[in-house]
């Protein structure tokens, strides 16, 4: 009986260490284990922690998904690179729904103790404007998102890059590569049709893949792109599917804007070159994989952060460029064309310099017109009323942080084809 | 070669009725061996001391006031949809439908909410949403419950093609609602205004579901046990023929079943959109109109049972996702532990109703 008893009292005093042990070390725990995660499934670029570090910031991150996507993974790799570099204690709450489980999240963190805390996703947006309110003492930014400018919080931001720079530059890759099949007889000038798998006819969206397409058409002024949307951000099958019949409709090279594997896998089975995301897919689709664009997110992570640290305000909108290092190319595949590398660094250097602009009112029309005027919906109602002339200087100005960073070029330009638009 | 009739080594017996602590104990044990089997699978797979994983579970759900709440709120509504459904099956009524019941009266929520928002006072559109929600989830019930009462379909098939045309039609309007344009997603409706959200009580945000849950438990199971519709619906479960025999119209209570049933569900739909998420997507359910199922069938339709079968799923669930957070684990790693212990507790019920008689040895030293 007695040995039971001290058993029992050593088993109980067991317990009560690990409990308390936890209690006090359970936040660092968590972040070194995601960065260890993290750092598993990626090496990201490590840089020398000393230096830079801050103090007086914990940050918290909120992810749609997890490593597994493409988009989240490159948002967890900036979050873990920066909170290294700046030597501050961080966590991560991944597979975070768009809905009350975002505010919960949010608001978990903010009770963690979090005073700089970053959602992700698009439709995070609302829930965290709602957590922004409750806690007035704690910085949020939110991703791709279009509120912060209207909804006048000091302590809600947005934040977002102009891919677009990143998407002409592919687009130039791409360009090339069609020229090189035009050169080797493999298709005509005709037939230099690319195909681009979208999620919804959403600005972002339309947005991406027509600086895609200008940027190919800047090098190779024969081609077309065909345009299919799958209805979903994250849709393995439906992106492999769209992906496919968009080959099988004679499409040449594939892009796309969606967050799975499903369009480079579908490429590389079918040996068609393919333009990526958020990251290289090289590793996946050595044959077919040309180049990849991707918004890195550190440079804001250590603005933000920087921010937080001096107690200064954080911009409403901030939009990373080429030059801060928030918009970035992959390294070339090896299936690129010859020059390619050439090519696009000298058209890096225009964008850099201002000499070229993505959205030249000359390069394109619409409806056989050049676009002169257009109001965007830059204030988020649910009229979509326009509401923001966007067009000046001869270009359209896309995430200009006058207006807002998340993108609003929504125009149709001749010679992209949408084959289906119910989303 | 002496012919000899070998006896197995064991055989399956069926148990009369455990007492309830037996019962409770058995469910109990198995509960543990899930944790303990959960530990030891963490532990080789990720080399983490079980005993921290054990107390991410709790810290999971109860970790701050904030967590505890949440694990409260998802409790009530995964009772409430498995109350929901209980009724019918309790009848025999095989409503797998639930998910597109909650789902449709939550799209009606929104609907009034994004229609009527800005034309009417708050008062009168809440009670529009109520009217609305309650009276599309009756319908979504009511469709299948009058063609088996009618022709004698297969509830089973038409409870669940429901689902996909509610699934369908959330999936158009959200496009039809969507702001920004193209963006695919409604976003909450009326932020500003509130006009449309179900009013806190007592200054929390968490607390109606609960006290929705706590009132329609009690509903429950005074209808089913001590209300004479409730016994009509406890004789057709058993046997239509009796039924019939004495002189209940078995269709007449199949369809009011479902209205019930149904109309419930439309109240979780109400809940989650007005209440909680404040608006509607194709997964606001998230499921849970199939895990309700399993909630009812594990207490055995007994709604007091249901309280403790939803607070179990949902407290694993939530232990489950913090495990995965907390060390950085991939989300599907606690849907491996949310199903060992789902198969614990589901294994659990065959050794409540039956026991193994292991062949006795002096039987086998006389052979």
């Amino acid at each position: 009986m007695k040995k039971k008893v001290v058993s029992l009292l050593a088993a109980m005093a067991l317990a009560v260490t690990a409990l308390a042990g936890c209690g006090s070390n359970n936040a660092a725990t968590t972040g070194t284990d995601a960065a260890t995660v993290a750092a598993t499934t990626e090496a990201a670029a490590t840089t020398e922690a000393a230096g830079e570090a801050v103090s007086g910031v914990k940050a918290g991150f909120i992810f749609l998904h997890d490593e597994n996507s493409t988009y989240d993974l490159n948002f967890l790799n900036g979050a873990k690179a920066a909170c290294e570099k700046l030597g501050i204690e961080y966590m991560t709450k991944t597979n975070i729904p768009e809905g009350q489980e975002a505010y919960e999240a949010a608001c978990e963190l903010a009770d963690a103790g979090c005073n700089f805390i970053f959602a992700d996703s698009f439709g995070h947006e609302d829930y965290i404007i709602e957590a922004a309110k409750e806690y007035p003492d704690v910085q949020f930014s939110h991703a791709t998102g279009t509120k912060a400018h209207t909804e006048g919080l000091d302590n809600f931001h947005n934040a977002f890059a102009s891919i677009y720079d990143g998407r002409y530059l592919a687009g130039i890759v791409a360009g090339m590569k069609l020229n090189e099949m035009i050169a080797n007889g493999d298709i005509t000038e005709d037939q230099a049709k690319m195909g681009y798998v979208g999620a919804y006819t959403y600005a972002e969206v339309m947005s991406g893949y027509t600086s895609f397409f200008l940027g190919a058409r800047s090098v190779c002024p024969s081609v077309t792109m065909d345009v299919t949307f799958t209805g979903s951000w994250y849709d393995e099958t439906a992106e492999k599917e769209a992906a496919n019949k968009l080959i099988e409709g004679g499409c040449v090279l594939i892009s796309q804007h969606a967050d799975s594997m499903g369009a480079p896998t579908a490429c590389e089975t079918a040996g068609v070159p393919n333009v990526s995301y958020n990251g290289s897919t090289e590793a996946a689709c050595p044959n077919t994989f040309l180049v990849s664009s991707r918004v890195n997110w550190e440079p804001y992570f250590e603005y933000a952060i920087k921010c937080v640290a001096d107690g200064t305000p954080i911009n409403t909108d901030w939009c990373g460029t080429l030059e801060t290092g928030s918009v970035e190319l992959s390294d070339l595949g090896a299936a690129v064309a010859e020059g390619t590398a050439e090519a696009v660094e000298a058209a890096k250097a225009d964008l850099i310099a201002g000499k070229t602009h993505v959205y030249d009112i000359t390069t394109f029309t619409v409806d056989g017109k050049t676009l002169d005027s257009y109001e965007a919906d830059i204030d988020t109602d649910p009229d979509y009323t326009p509401d923001h002339e966007v067009v000046s200087d001869g270009y359209f100005h896309e995430s200009d942080v006058a207006f807002r960073s998340a993108p609003y070029f929504n125009v149709r330009i001749d010679g992209i084809n949408l084959l289906d638009e119910q989303y | 070669m002496k012919e000899k009739n070998k006896e197995p080594l064991f055989h399956i017996v069926k148990r009369d009725a455990l007492p309830w602590y037996k019962s409770l104990g058995i469910r109990f044990l198995a509960i543990l061996l899930a944790l303990i089997l959960c530990g030891i699978i963490t532990t080789i797979t990720t080399g983490i001391n079980p005993l921290q994983v054990y107390q991410s579970i709790v810290l999971g759900a109860f970790g701050s006031v904030r967590k505890t709440w949440v694990t409260f709120q998802n409790i009530a509504i995964l009772l409430l949809i498995a109350l929901a459904l209980t009724p019918a099956f309790k009848m025999k009524f095989w409503n797998i439908g639930g998910e597109g019941q909650v789902l449709i009266g939550g799209l009606v929520a929104a609907a009034s909410m994004i229609c009527l928002g800005d034309k009417l006072p708050n008062a009168v559109v809440i009670l529009c949403m109520i009217v609305a929600s309650l009276a599309a989830g009756a319908i979504w019930g009511f469709i299948p419950a009058f063609f088996k009462a009618k022709w004698n379909t297969n509830e089973t098939l038409s409870t669940l093609m429901m689902n996909y045309i509610a699934t369908q039609l959330v999936a158009f309007y959200t496009i039809v609602w969507e702001v920004p344009k193209g963006s695919g997603k409604i976003g909450i409706i009326n932020q500003n205004t509130n006009v449309g959200w179900l009013p806190q009580i007592f200054g929390s945000k968490y607390l109606l579901s609960i006290v929705v849950a706590v009132v329609i438990t009690i509903f429950m199971y005074v209808y089913l046990n001590y209300s004479k519709q409730g016994y009509e619906i406890s004789v057709v479960g058993e046997s239509e023929n009796t039924a019939k025999y004495v002189g209940i119209k078995v269709e007449k209570v199949i369809i009011r079943t479902m209205l019930l049933s149904g109309a419930l569900c439309g109240l979780v739909g109400l809940l989650l959109v007005g209440g909680i998420n404040h608006t509607v997507t194709t997964t606001i359910a998230g499921g849970q109109g199939f895990t309700a199922v399993l909630v009812s069938w594990m207490s055995k339709f007994n709604p007091l049972t249901m309280v403790f079968s939803s607070f179990l799923i949902i407290f694993m669930n939530r232990g489950a996702s913090e495990i995965s957070t907390n060390f950085g684990l991939n989300h599907s790693y606690s849907d491996i532990l949310t199903g060992i212990i789902l198969f614990f507790i589901i294994g659990c019920e065959f050794f409540i109703t039956y026991r193994l008689q292991f062949r006795k040895k002096a039987e086998k030293e006389e052979q």
